[in-house]
């Protein structure tokens, strides 16, 4: 416990939080942007995925969640105290007149202003396509028609098209960064060069950027409702709409003596 | 050269700072930038002005005490030279240059350009030396080294402290300069026994100083007049990471008399 509390106090300790935290979250979203291109098979593919992974992974998808949310977490606790320090280190009363960067990166000198972005996308992209709370009457099943509805409109292809800029930004920088601050990085002539990574991370954005501007532009069409879900499992959620939700919230409306019961 | 410079003037560390501008008629380009100072100081003196601070020394790039921020830069822009290295045929006819002091809260200004870099030994005093019994000299060969690490050892010990990298990273971090001690040790045999209650005491000791932590801006790399490495710093957290892990309490052993 004291190891840990050292740990922590340290701003070198709160850097390799920052780094482990931002790791797991890399991996993260390279599995969730190659799952999002099931979109382009077909609405059959996308929706079975989504089932397979609320119902067949069922527990499981709630503990990497928990796994997510706390490396979310942490990452912005240190990242909020770091910078209180370094505005600590350099009072803003006592900085440079005249200051000029010489090398530093677009990318690593907006990392704070750009991860507020993201969890300002996180929150409403959790709003938006897994609490279903923007929107209400999406359908919780057909993850394939809420993507088409959801992007249908301007601005909020635009805010994700712009989130998925902020991404490649925090990648480009925190990606290449994390690994040397946990020390993982070999000795090089160029330290500052990242070729993997600035593939890695233009990849990564490409490939959530290209699912809003397809279904913007119309190369994604909507599809018959409730394509890839099994009969059986519609006329469950079909009951569960019914009971809790308000009227109208599916699109696959129950009868109401259904309802009743 | 006709030189216009801005300089930042303060009386004392507690006093309020401004910049004043000065001009200088006849700058030889030959001129280093402290010779310029001198100059500008003497024309101070002879108009019965109070003349500007700095620290200097050796004026040959070893010591580490002229410490200036030029034209928003840590030494000016020459690359991998401290500003006495500087010379003004690296500036043109009519310029107008800003100087200032490092600004970090653990460097307080003194007066003018003048910081106290006391922090800075304060940190070599948690864990930069190794200890070894006193005695005859021992023969130079007798612990050998390979040589890809006496190579790296003394990249790392190029630092001249001159606090540079502080002045450069926007966070006011001193991780390039304690990383470069830490890896200028721990390349060699000697820094072995200590190697990892040195990591430990040296970073709490920057960390208490009230220096920021290190985003990896790179910027410290290239206002270093020794052009030491961010490697350096990967290393010193991969040392830290280590002794954090395996971290055993200190034996406390009590001697009669």
């Amino acid at each position: 416990m004291q190891l840990v509390r050292n740990f922590w106090q340290s701003q070198i300790g709160k850097k390799v939080v920052m780094a482990v935290t931002g790791l797991i979250l890399v991996g993260f979203v390279v599995g969730h942007m190659v799952g999002n291109l099931q979109v382009f098979q077909s609405a059959a593919k996308l929706n079975a995925y989504g089932y397979f992974l609320k119902h067949t992974v069922g527990g499981a998808l709630w503990a990497v969640r928990g796994v997510l949310l706390a490396s979310v977490i942490l990452h912005v606790v240190a990242a909020v105290q770091l910078t209180r320090q370094k505005q600590a280190a350099r009072p803003s009363g006592q900085g440079y007149q005249k200051y000029e960067p010489q090398i530093s990166t677009f990318a690593s000198r907006t990392i704070r202003w750009g991860g507020f972005l993201l969890l300002a996308f996180i929150v409403f992209h959790i709003l938006h396509f897994t609490t279903l709370t923007i929107y209400p009457d999406y359908s919780p099943t057909d993850v394939y028609n809420n993507v088409v509805k959801g992007f249908q409109i301007p601005w909020v292809t635009a805010f994700y098209v712009l989130a998925m800029g902020a991404l490649a930004l925090h990648l480009f920088h925190g990606a290449w960064s994390s690994l040397r601050t946990l020390g993982l990085s070999r000795p090089a002539a160029r330290p500052t060069a990242r070729p993997i990574v600035t593939a890695l991370a233009g990849l990564v954005a490409l490939g959530f950027a290209v699912v809003p501007l397809a279904v913007f532009f119309g190369a994604v069409q909507p599809a018959a409702p409730e394509q890839g879900i099994p009969a059986e499992a519609l006329e469950a959620s079909a009951l569960q709409q019914s009971a809790g939700a308000p009227a109208g919230a599916s699109t696959t409306a129950p009868t109401s003596t259904l309802a009743g019961h | 050269m006709k030189i216009t410079l801005h300089v930042w003037r303060q009386a004392g560390p507690k006093a309020a700072g401004k910049l004043e501008t000065y001009t200088l008629g006849h700058v030889s380009p030959d001129m280093s930038f402290l010779e310029m100072f001198d100059v500008l100081n003497e024309e101070l003196v002879e108009a019965g002005k109070e003349p500007v601070a700095f620290s200097h020394d050796c004026r040959e790039g070893i010591c580490g005490s002229c410490a200036m921020m030029i034209n928003g830069a840590a030494h000016g822009p020459m690359k991998g030279t401290a500003t006495c290295q500087l010379h003004m045929r690296s500036f043109k006819d009519g310029d107008e240059i800003w100087v200032e002091p490092w600004r970090a809260r653990a460097f307080p200004i003194l007066k003018d350009l003048v910081v106290d870099r006391s922090a800075l030994d304060r940190i070599i005093q948690a864990g930069g030396y190794i200890s070894a019994n006193t005695g005859g000299a021992r023969d130079a060969n007798e612990i050998l080294i390979p040589k890809p690490d006496a190579d790296s050892a003394m990249d790392a010990a190029a630092c001249i402290g001159c606090g540079a990298c502080v002045a450069a990273c926007p966070n006011a971090s001193a991780s390039l300069f304690t990383a470069a001690k830490i890896s200028h040790l721990g390349h060699l045999p000697q820094g072995q026994p200590e190697r990892f209650r040195r990591v430990l005491t040296m970073v709490e000791q920057m960390d208490i100083e009230g220096f920021g932590h290190c985003t990896l801006y790179g910027e410290c790399q290239e206002a270093c007049p020794k052009l030491i490495s961010i490697d350096t710093i990967s290393r010193m957290n991969r040392d830290y990471l280590k002794a954090t892990l395996t971290k055993r309490p200190e034996p406390t052993v009590e001697y009669a008399g």
